[in-house]
């Protein structure tokens, strides 16, 4: 029986371990290709095992290339910018939906819900966004259009708030004469922490990743984000070329394209690789608690 | 009374105005903008301008094939999704909840989600990383093989499985931290006793684990039924590079509505799709819905 054990443990073991290769070969394939040295790509294709390491797609991105030093400021400018502000218009929404004596809670719970339930779709949200808001080629279209405040976060909040935070503690302190501004910022918040932290992680993994609001509403490659920037060089062998060598004397035949391609697409999720460690716990609440009713 | 009623709940409401405006507009404004559905859209006039030309934008997408494919190809894809998904993300749980090495455990997780951090731009340079005709790696372990090398990007007969593989290696660790929660909160008495009761780590697993995960499994699937009619739009349109002769099993109702409003300039088809997307897909939230009631009121979505 023992005997049986061990043998099962070594074997499921060595399941999961094929897994997770399965989970980050894929990855390793872009790093490994990220730093072999053009002219191995070119006769060797993208390959596991770089037959030379070389930096130097790493330098036209970091050193030379303004378009893309750009894009990728300003997806950290849109992420940062994009996650506070969410989370102000979450936590505003949800804490007066936590309070059961607030009157016309229901009507406006369902207003929030309904929301998940049906939707315009992308046709008449674009024409309003652009001829209504003309948002097209601003700083708004990557922060504004679907991503500010979503229903399923707000609930997810509001949920934490209901089952962790007491009303006798929100009477308490109304009874010492706060205000509900000010119960919000000593009280509520400062218990909400742990959510808090996991809506960020979701709300700025949203923001870094995303690349459909570039792609509706932007065409001016300023405002392109690292995202952005990504799709339209792998679509468009063309831009890869032009905006490479944008402010560089060289020819931009001489560009190692072969190896930028997959350097800025390692750049792309590097900042999630660095944080996802210390967030992962966060991560897996979020999972976990976003698919329980809310 | 009234009046200081009024004046104890204000503060609240002012917190829900910034809010409220913004499903208002974000949400409700483009609900009322179905009716473009109906008209013959001209920008220049506007939603409301244009003029309307009744279900003539219906009759013109439904007599076209593509109508049958984006059907065909978004419900199949989602109901290979799920059920892969599914019993793929159902047998690591189970088996994570059986190995003994805590550390392994938290390691294996962490491993297996990162996928699902990945953006799906990305993920098309990794699959283009493989397949690529000219530098894939796929291309030149075939050459090193001897074999010819393959036109991954026009070729649509590979893509259904393509695209089956990189749904399942994207989202294989979010099902399954989805699982091993319900997992680790059965009653670990259960076992204890089938311990004591001699029963084998299969009747365990067949008795005590797949029935107390029953209700999840239910539940989440009810949810991906109620999303089937609609699809991962990266995952249709960037991974597979746009690529015209993989039409047939790329497009599904989202890439449709997307190129008929900026590629092809057919605002109307485009519209009409949407709203047929958003129409059945309420339906089957209602159903889905309902279903779950029926058996279970706690588990409903609303």
């Amino acid at each position: 029986m023992v005997e049986r054990n061990k043998t099962f443990q070594i074997v499921a073991n060595g399941v999961m371990i094929l897994l997770c290769a399965f989970c980050i070969l894929p990855l390793w394939l872009l790093v490994a290709s990220s730093i072999t040295g053009e002219r191995e790509l070119i006769v060797n294709g993208y390959s596991f095992i770089p037959s030379s390491i070389d930096f130097s797609a790493y330098k036209y991105i970091l050193v030379d290339s303004v378009q893309l030093l750009r894009g990728y400021g300003l997806s950290a400018v849109v992420t940062v910018i994009g996650t506070f502000a969410n989370l102000t218009m979450t936590t505003l929404f949800a804490y007066p939906l936590m309070r059961k004596d607030l009157p016309g809670r229901k009507l406006i719970s369902f207003f929030l819900f309904f929301t998940m339930l049906f939707n315009g779709g992308l046709v008449p949200s674009y024409i309003m966004w652009t001829q209504v808001f003309h948002v097209k080629n601003t700083l708004w279209a990557l922060i504004v259009p679907n991503l500010l405040m979503g229903a399923f976060n707000v609930i997810m909040m509001r949920t934490y708030l209901t089952s962790n935070i007491p009303g006798e503690v929100i009477d308490a302190a109304r009874i010492d004469g706060a205000g509900e501004f000010k119960i919000l910022l000593r009280v509520v918040l400062p218990m909400s922490k742990s959510i808090l932290s996991t809506l960020a992680l979701l709300v700025g993994l949203g923001y870094w990743n995303d690349w459909l609001n570039g792609l509706y509403y932007i065409n001016k490659d300023t405002l392109y984000s690292t995202q952005v920037l990504l799709n339209k060089m792998l679509l468009d062998t063309q831009f890869l070329m032009s905006s490479a060598s944008q402010g560089l004397n060289i020819d931009a035949s001489q560009l190692p394209s072969t190896g930028i391609k997959m350097a800025i697409a390692v750049m792309g999720i590097l900042p999630i690789l660095i944080v996802y460690p210390f967030l992962q716990k966060y991560l897996v609440k979020g999972i976990t608690i976003g698919a329980v009713k809310g | 009374m009234k009046k200081s009623r009024l004046k104890r709940y204000l503060p609240l409401y002012l917190m829900l105005t910034p809010g409220i405006i913004y499903l208002i507009i974000n949400n409700y404004m483009p609900m009322g903008g179905i009716i473009v559905a109906f008209k013959n859209y001209n920008y220049q006039k506007g939603i409301f301008g244009s003029a309307w030309n009744g279900l003539k934008n219906f009759i013109f997408l439904f007599k076209t094939n593509d109508a049958w494919i984006i059907t065909r190809n978004t419900l199949c894809y989602n109901l290979v999704f799920i059920l892969l998904g599914t019993v793929g993300a159902i047998a690591v749980a189970v088996l994570l909840g059986e190995l003994k090495t805590k550390r392994g455990k938290k390691a294996y997780q962490t491993v297996i989600l990162l996928p699902f951090l990945v953006s799906i731009v990305v993920v098309s340079y990794i699959v283009y990383g493989f397949l690529s005709t000219e530098f894939g790696n796929v291309n030149h372990t075939l050459e090193q093989m001897g074999k010819d090398s393959v036109s991954w990007y026009s070729s649509p007969k590979y893509w259904p499985f393509i695209l089956v593989i990189v749904n399942l290696w994207k989202n294989i660790g979010y099902n399954t931290v989805l699982y091993y929660a319900t997992l680790i909160g059965i009653d670990t008495s259960y076992y204890e006793a089938a311990v004591v009761d001699g029963a084998t780590r299969w009747q365990r697993i067949r008795y005590i684990t797949l029935p107390s995960l029953l209700p999840t499994v239910s539940i989440l699937t009810l949810m991906s039924i109620s999303k089937i009619f609609y699809s991962d739009f990266g995952l249709f349109y960037q991974v597979p590079l746009n690529s015209g002769p993989l039409l047939d099993v790329t497009n599904t109702i989202d890439t449709y509505v997307y190129r008929g409003l900026m590629v092809t300039s057919n605002v109307g088809m485009s519209a009409a799709a949407g709203l047929y997307q958003s129409v059945v897909g309420f339906v089957l939230v209602l159903l889905a819905n309902w279903i779950v009631g029926r058996h279970d009121k706690d588990s409903t979505l609303f």
